[in-house]
């Protein structure tokens, strides 16, 4: 039996892993697929990470080192090249690699670190050929950064993400030109300095409102007509538009990794794609816990380390018994806030809830409002907190802290979106 | 007097700014929301630079991953990524390592740590270089 076994070693396994090392657990496994430690971050070559965790600016592998200089200090173990295959809801975890073949691992606790993948072509459904040249982007980083190879020289770009931004940059500055970002929406979802660094630097033209709506080419790709998008995203007739290419990168959304967690019986929030958790980011499973990308897809990785720790410290807690449920709040939102993390707050503590709200707003005031027993009135909402901002989008993800006093007595909370006049 | 509008790249919030020329000096400058996003600007207007983070070919084949440990002149990207490529790194390397000398005002610095594979040669070389 292993006290803690954390399931994928990127930032979020990395990251709890030497926050359950720190709250004094010893017997920990980290079990990677891969044959380093960092995941994703080994090929984000390009800087701006850890301003908040460390703050300095620092690249991907920059920031994946500093977290497997403590994993290798702590001497926490690592099984490389291990492919974890199945997850049972009372822990007994199944994996396979090349020199133990399949064995099975008992755990007291299980941290759930695997990540996200990428939405692929398939997913899209653009009429046209199969030729070769269409990579997702994160496909065509790997490619360029870790294994030195340009996958194409004459480049249209479907997704205005910053995945999509970065390898802009990364393939222009590797010598190839690209033709156009595309974007479905009428904004980009990327970072606006990323839009400022990447695009605007190099005169790339972002496309908004402009999809690709087919692929031309037998072997090779050998173009896409793209044409401009209506208020309901679909394509407009007759404003098709032949662009001539060889590689086309789709940047087009990252989808939780979450086979295991639904082998394992554990439910899901259909929104973010990740386990319902609590504020101690457990899952329904009492001693599965799950952080990161698998949880619900972060913009910056200071962000993920921040919630692993919140993870590896309550993974060591309950491997202690130590970890108490004192209520049962569920959290709902509005239909303007697309989701919240955590879905349940079972303790009453200072709670900080992350979300992300569904289009771009100026001027919004984030209302928590609760209901309850005692002197909270059953089935009325009110407002127990509020905060404005300036502006909100929906690729950065927001926070609330709540103060331990407004919890009690509450039995249900609601954040709500409220567009104040400007 | 002129105005130019742009967009803070120092951190994630990304303020939009304008600054205020009277002939090549700097007036005022608006937009931003702290300090730095100020220093940026007249940074920006008056010379502007970047940090550029790349990879470089090693002796085996692998590629690691580099970047100028200061800001360069933007102008000189291009040039600048031409000269990285034209060399390759001897290994190992560790993070921090420098590995081109003033560069365009910066040294080129390696941001992983990396060891010779194993097998040499096991890498083919690829179209990049």
């Amino acid at each position: 039996m292993t006290d803690l076994v954390i399931i994928g070693g990127g930032p979020a396994g990395m990251g709890a892993a030497v926050a359950a090392y720190e709250s004094g657990i010893r017997d920990i496994l980290i079990l990677e697929r891969d044959e380093h430690l960092g995941g994703i971050l080994q090929q984000c070559i390009h800087n701006g990470f850890g301003l908040h965790r460390f703050g300095e600016e620092l690249t991907g592998p920059e920031y994946a080192w500093k977290y497997e200089q403590q994993i290798k200090e702590y001497q926490i173990p690592v099984k490389y090249k291990t492919m974890v295959l199945s997850l049972s809801p009372e822990k007994e975890i199944t994996a396979s690699n090349a020199e133990e073949g399949i064995f099975t691992i008992r755990a007291k606790a299980v941290v759930l670190a695997m990540g996200c993948r990428e939405r692929p072509r398939g997913a899209l459904n653009i009429p046209g050929t199969r030729p070769v040249g269409i990579y997702s982007a994160g496909t065509a980083q790997k490619l360029v950064n870790r294994k030195g190879y340009l996958p194409g020289k004459e480049v249209v770009i479907l997704g205005s993400g910053d995945i999509g931004l970065i390898m802009a940059r990364r393939m222009t500055l590797e010598g190839a030109h690209v033709r156009a970002v595309c974007e479905l929406l009428p904004y980009s979802g990327g970072l606006a300095r990323n839009i400022a660094q990447c695009l605007d630097d190099f005169g790339i033209p972002l496309k908004l409102s402009h999809t690709v709506v087919q692929i031309h080419g037998k072997e090779r790709l050998t173009g896409v007509t793209i044409a401009k998008t209506d208020e309901k995203r679909r394509p407009i007739p007759g404003t098709g538009e032949y662009v001539p290419c060889d590689t086309l990168l789709l940047s087009v959304g990252l989808i939780p990794e979450n086979e295991l967690t639904l082998q394992a019986g554990i439910p899901t929030d259909p929104v973010t794609g990740g386990a319902v958790v609590n504020q101690d980011r457990q899952t329904e499973i009492p001693g599965i816990f799950s952080c990161g990308n698998v949880l619900h897809v972060h913009d910056l990785v200071d962000f993920v380390s921040l919630e692993a720790e919140i993870a590896g410290k309550s993974a060591a807690a309950y491997i202690r018994g130590q970890l108490v449920r004192e209520c049962s709040i569920p959290v709902f939102t509005d239909d303007k806030i697309r989701y919240a993390v955590p879905q349940k707050i079972t303790r009453l503590e200072d709670t900080t809830l992350y979300f992300r709200v569904g289009s771009r707003y100026r001027n919004v005031k984030f209302r928590v409002m609760g209901t309850g027993n005692g002197e909270h009135s059953r089935n009325v909402y009110e407002e127990l907190y509020s905060v404005k901002k300036y502006r909100a989008a929906p690729g950065e993800m927001e926070t609330i802290k709540i103060k331990k006093e407004l919890l009690s007595g509450i039995s249900e909370l609601k954040l709500i979106l409220e567009e104040t006049p400007t | 007097m002129t105005e130019t509008s742009l967009t803070c790249i120092i951190c994630p919030m990304g303020c939009p700014i304008t600054v205020r020329l009277e002939g090549d000096s700097v007036i005022k400058i608006t937009g931003n929301t702290c300090k730095r996003g100020a220093a940026y600007a007249e940074s920006e207007v008056c010379r502007p630079v970047r940090t550029l983070t790349t990879t470089m070919r090693c002796e085996d084949g692998q590629m690691l991953s580099v970047k100028t440990r200061q800001p360069i002149p933007r102008q000189h990207l291009a040039d600048c990524m031409r000269l990285i490529n034209a060399h390759t790194v001897p290994l190992p390397v560790s993070v921090g390592d420098v590995l081109l000398k003033d560069v365009f005002g910066s040294d080129i610095v390696a941001t992983e740590n990396k060891s010779a594979l194993a097998a040499a040669g096991a890498l083919p070389m690829g179209l990049i270089h």
